[in-house]
């Protein structure tokens, strides 16, 4: 009986892996440098700053939810934590004053979501136009460059030959996984996007909890800021463009619903590779930008509606 | 049947998985009069009005439209035998105008599909003036209140060159002054030849604008006869007429202190509201729809705000703040719709019987599924809860099983006070009887119980007092023993 309970808890999980093997062994096939330990490593690398900002955006769209400044928080939060750094203060402050500054523009989000009872769409799609003009205005437009080694080592240090991002990354992950299966606040995310009348008839506190989840949807796109700013040397007002839909295609992609109710981490995390691992391949092979972007577009498109057709065989 | 008989029901039968809706019903309408149909809630008046409408399919019967035959397939196929529907929730387009509205679909239009506007308002026009309906083709549905927009169904039904119009409970959102203007609308469509179906609970009012009436009861048809000839307490008889059949097995609890005391309570639903409920009683409260048994509930669970009174938990002044904090000091509430508002369907049994009283199983914010599963699957066995596991996702349970799991829910919450609202809807026989000795067990364990119920089988049978609202007021409190159907439903009436 267990067994067959975790079949049905995460057999949507199985379906979406076998996806990113398929695609890893025709890869392969095609390229025989794409299956080195380098160039895992350098995917896991360059999906880390999209999968952790996924993680946020899972938590959001479960809630039937969507955040879609978390490019333009990102680049607020860069360039406030490059200016701290510019400063005689200590590194961990300012990477504590990036992470804040994402977790208030979440909070914000969350409030004008909650109290003010504006669409998400509507509240994150005006966060994602006021956090980047804030981060243009407070950068003069340009970019703030030149870090600390030991700041540096954020993202281009290794342990154990492991890059330092794919490390914060795992770790995120585990919090994560743990925040969504095993506390109260992971419990009342599902509970207010599965319904979130009954939710509150239950006593849960909806607008607290929301709230909750955009913070910390912003304050990951924050971390994903420091993790940039360390491996570009630089912190562009003008980053993050276009991670918004990255993100969330990471996340439908592993299987959360954007009716709510529904999703894993697990699954954003292999949304995240199928992602990352078509990028590289596709540049490996020689594809061309123009066409990698259909090819991404299409990957995203399939899996939804394969979702769709297994969701409704199973009913 | 006479000659100006237009429609004529036979034999018509509907069930549905477990549930007969309908039982071999009659029902004939003649050219232009007001045929009323009457009915407790469930009775089978919307039932019977669906399959007219195409909503749903007869499962046996014969429909005869002038003389002919006719097998409904669909609401666009009603529409085109002439037969218009005016349902409580009214379908118009808020932001369109009035004429468009009419002709919606319909519009008139150039050879290139350009909408002939011109002509559009002109014909919508004529409809509304031939009728005395004093409304411009040209204003916005939005601004006009409901009893304008009821209207605009009617012009909407006779552009369609409807010959039989259903109205279901046209006026339960009408002022007095509303339903006189409608009224005489009905009576002009009368004139020109149009027959309607009439659904109201509204006593007085059916004496006034019906000609002929029909009862059902329990889905079976109970008798058809001329207004004239009926009286309203014989009307009653026929709508509650029905044996009480050992179905509940009440058991009286030990009656304790008061626990809950209302005083004055009101808001927009609500008016002046005071009642008490002691430990161990059933305090069933009886009404029809809209009588404002579920807003106060709701009220008194903290969901809707109140405007004044006072509630008193155990002696001690309670403010009302939110669920949470009614939870908090011991009240739960099983609303009345299980599946938008009692159940989060794609959870699992577990955290659905959980998620109120989830304190009792976190620490510092984190579960302990070792103690939840526990606790769940006690309540699975002792309520048999049929369910392949304790994640199971609870829309796949039967509806009797999730309506156990909301049970569970608050009996895991510990909770002193507990509102029950429909606890029996929609769930088969055996499930209902399992219900019922939940509840003799709460309140033999000192739970104090507000049952809201629209069956009145249920509220006699299991009820030790009785509280009748209509309106959003309190009309009427009887000791069950005391109490009939007669005079329960002449409270909810308001008569």
């Amino acid at each position: 009986m267990r067994q067959k309970e975790f079949f049905i808890h995460y057999g949507r999980q199985f379906g979406t892996l076998l996806g990113l093997i398929v695609l890893i062994i025709v890869l392969w096939i095609l390229t025989p440098y794409f299956l080195t330990v380098s160039n895992l490593l350098n995917i896991a690398q360059q999906t880390a700053i999209n999968a952790i900002i996924a993680v946020g955006m899972t938590f959001v769209i479960i809630t039937a939810g969507i955040d879609l400044s978390v490019g333009s928080i990102l680049a607020f939060s860069g360039v406030v934590l490059a200016s701290v750094l510019h400063t005689d203060l200590p590194a961990p402050i300012a990477i504590i004053i990036g992470l804040a500054v994402g977790l208030c523009c979440g909070l914000v989000n969350g409030l004008l979501i909650t109290l003010g009872r504006l669409p998400p769409f509507i509240s994150t799609l005006g966060m994602m136009s006021v956090a980047r003009g804030a981060a243009l205005l407070y950068s003069n437009g340009r970019p703030i460059s030149g870090f600390s080694p030991s700041f540096r080592f954020l993202a281009t240090g290794e342990v154990f030959h492991i890059p330092m991002p794919v490390i914060i990354m795992i770790f995120v992950y585990i919090i994560a996984h743990f925040v969504l299966t095993k506390t109260k606040l992971g419990r009342y995310t599902y509970a207010i996007g599965g319904n979130e009348e009954a939710a509150l008839l239950s006593g849960v506190n909806v607008k607290f909890n929301k709230a909750a989840v955009y913070g910390i949807c912003g304050m990951l796109s924050g971390l994903a800021a420091v993790i940039l700013t360390a491996r570009l040397n630089s912190a562009q007002p003008i980053a993050g463009i276009m991670y918004e839909l990255d993100a969330i295609a990471a996340t439908v992609i592993g299987g959360t619903s954007l009716m709510g109710g529904e999703g894993t981490i697990i699954g954003t995390l292999i949304g995240a590779f199928i992602m990352g691992v078509l990028r590289n391949g596709l540049n490996l092979l020689g594809v061309s930008s123009f066409i990698q972007q259909i090819v991404i577009g299409s990957v995203i498109i399939i899996a939804v509606l394969v979702d769709m057709a297994l969701k409704k065989r199973n009913r | 049947m006479t000659s100006d008989t237009i429609l004529e029901l036979n034999h018509i039968s509907k069930t549905f998985p477990g549930v007969v809706a309908l039982d071999d019903v009659h029902f004939d309408l003649r050219k232009g009069e007001v045929h009323v149909l009457l009915g407790e809630n469930g009775a089978g008046k919307s039932t019977l009005v669906k399959i007219l409408s195409g909503a749903y399919q007869k499962t046996s019967g014969t429909i005869l439209l002038n003389q002919q035959e006719i097998h409904i397939k669909n609401p666009k196929h009603s529409q085109e035998l002439g037969i218009s529907t005016i349902y409580q929730e009214l379908n118009l387009v808020p932001h369109l105008s009035v004429g468009e509205n009419i002709f919606l679909g319909r519009e008139p239009a150039n050879r290139f599909g350009v909408v002939d506007f011109k002509k559009l308002f002109a014909k919508a026009q004529n409809i509304l003036n031939d009728f005395g309906v004093l409304i411009d083709a040209r204003s916005l549905v939005k601004d006009l209140g409901i009893a304008k927009q009821q209207m605009v169904e009617v012009a909407k039904a006779l552009s369609l060159d409807a010959s039989i119009v259903i109205m279901d409970e046209p006026t339960s959102a009408l002022t007095e002054q509303e339903i006189e203007e409608l009224f005489k609308i009905i009576k002009s469509l009368k004139a020109n030849g149009i027959s309607i179906i009439y659904i109201s609970h509204r006593l007085e009012e059916i004496f006034e604008i019906g000609d002929r009436i029909t009862v059902l009861r329990d889905g079976k048809w109970i008798g058809t006869k001329s207004i004239a000839e009926v009286t309203q307490s014989e009307l009653i008889r026929m709508m509650v007429n029905r044996e009480l059949k050992d179905k509940f097995p009440k058991q009286k609890a030990k009656r304790g202190n008061e626990v809950l005391r209302i005083e004055n309570l009101s808001n927009d639903h609500l008016k002046e509201i005071s009642f008490s409920l002691c430990v161990g009683e059933v305090l069933g409260i009886g009404g029809l729809l809209g009588s404002g048994r579920t807003e106060l509930a709701r009220a008194i669970f903290g969901v809707d705000k109140i405007d004044s009174g006072k509630i008193f938990i155990k002696g001690q002044n309670y403010k009302i703040g939110s669920p949470r904090s009614s939870i908090n000091s011991g009240i739960g509430y099983l609303t009345e719709d299980r599946k938008s508002q009692g159940l989060i369907l794609n959870l699992s049994v577990k955290d659905n019987v959980c998620l109120p009283s989830i304190n009792r199983f976190s620490k510092f914010g984190v579960m302990n599924s070792k103690k939840e599963r526990a606790t769940v699957e006690k309540y699975v066995k002792e309520l048999h809860i049929k369910t392949p596991g304790l994640n199971q996702k609870i829309m796949y349970l039967s509806g009797g099983n999730q309506q156990k799991v909301v049970m569970s829910k608050w009996l895991c919450s510990n909770v002193d006070i507990l509102i029950f609202d429909e606890p029996t809807r929609g769930i088969d026989v055996g499930s209902k009887v399992e219900i019922y000795q939940l509840m003799n067990r709460l309140t033999a364990e000192g739970v104090g119980i507000l049952m809201i119920s629209s069956e009145l089988p249920e509220i006699l049978g299991m009820s030790d007092r009785i509280l009748v609202m209509h309106d959003g007021r309190i009309t009427g409190e009887f000791l069950t023993e005391e109490a009939t159907q007669e005079m329960i439903l002449k409270c909810a009436l308001g008569a």
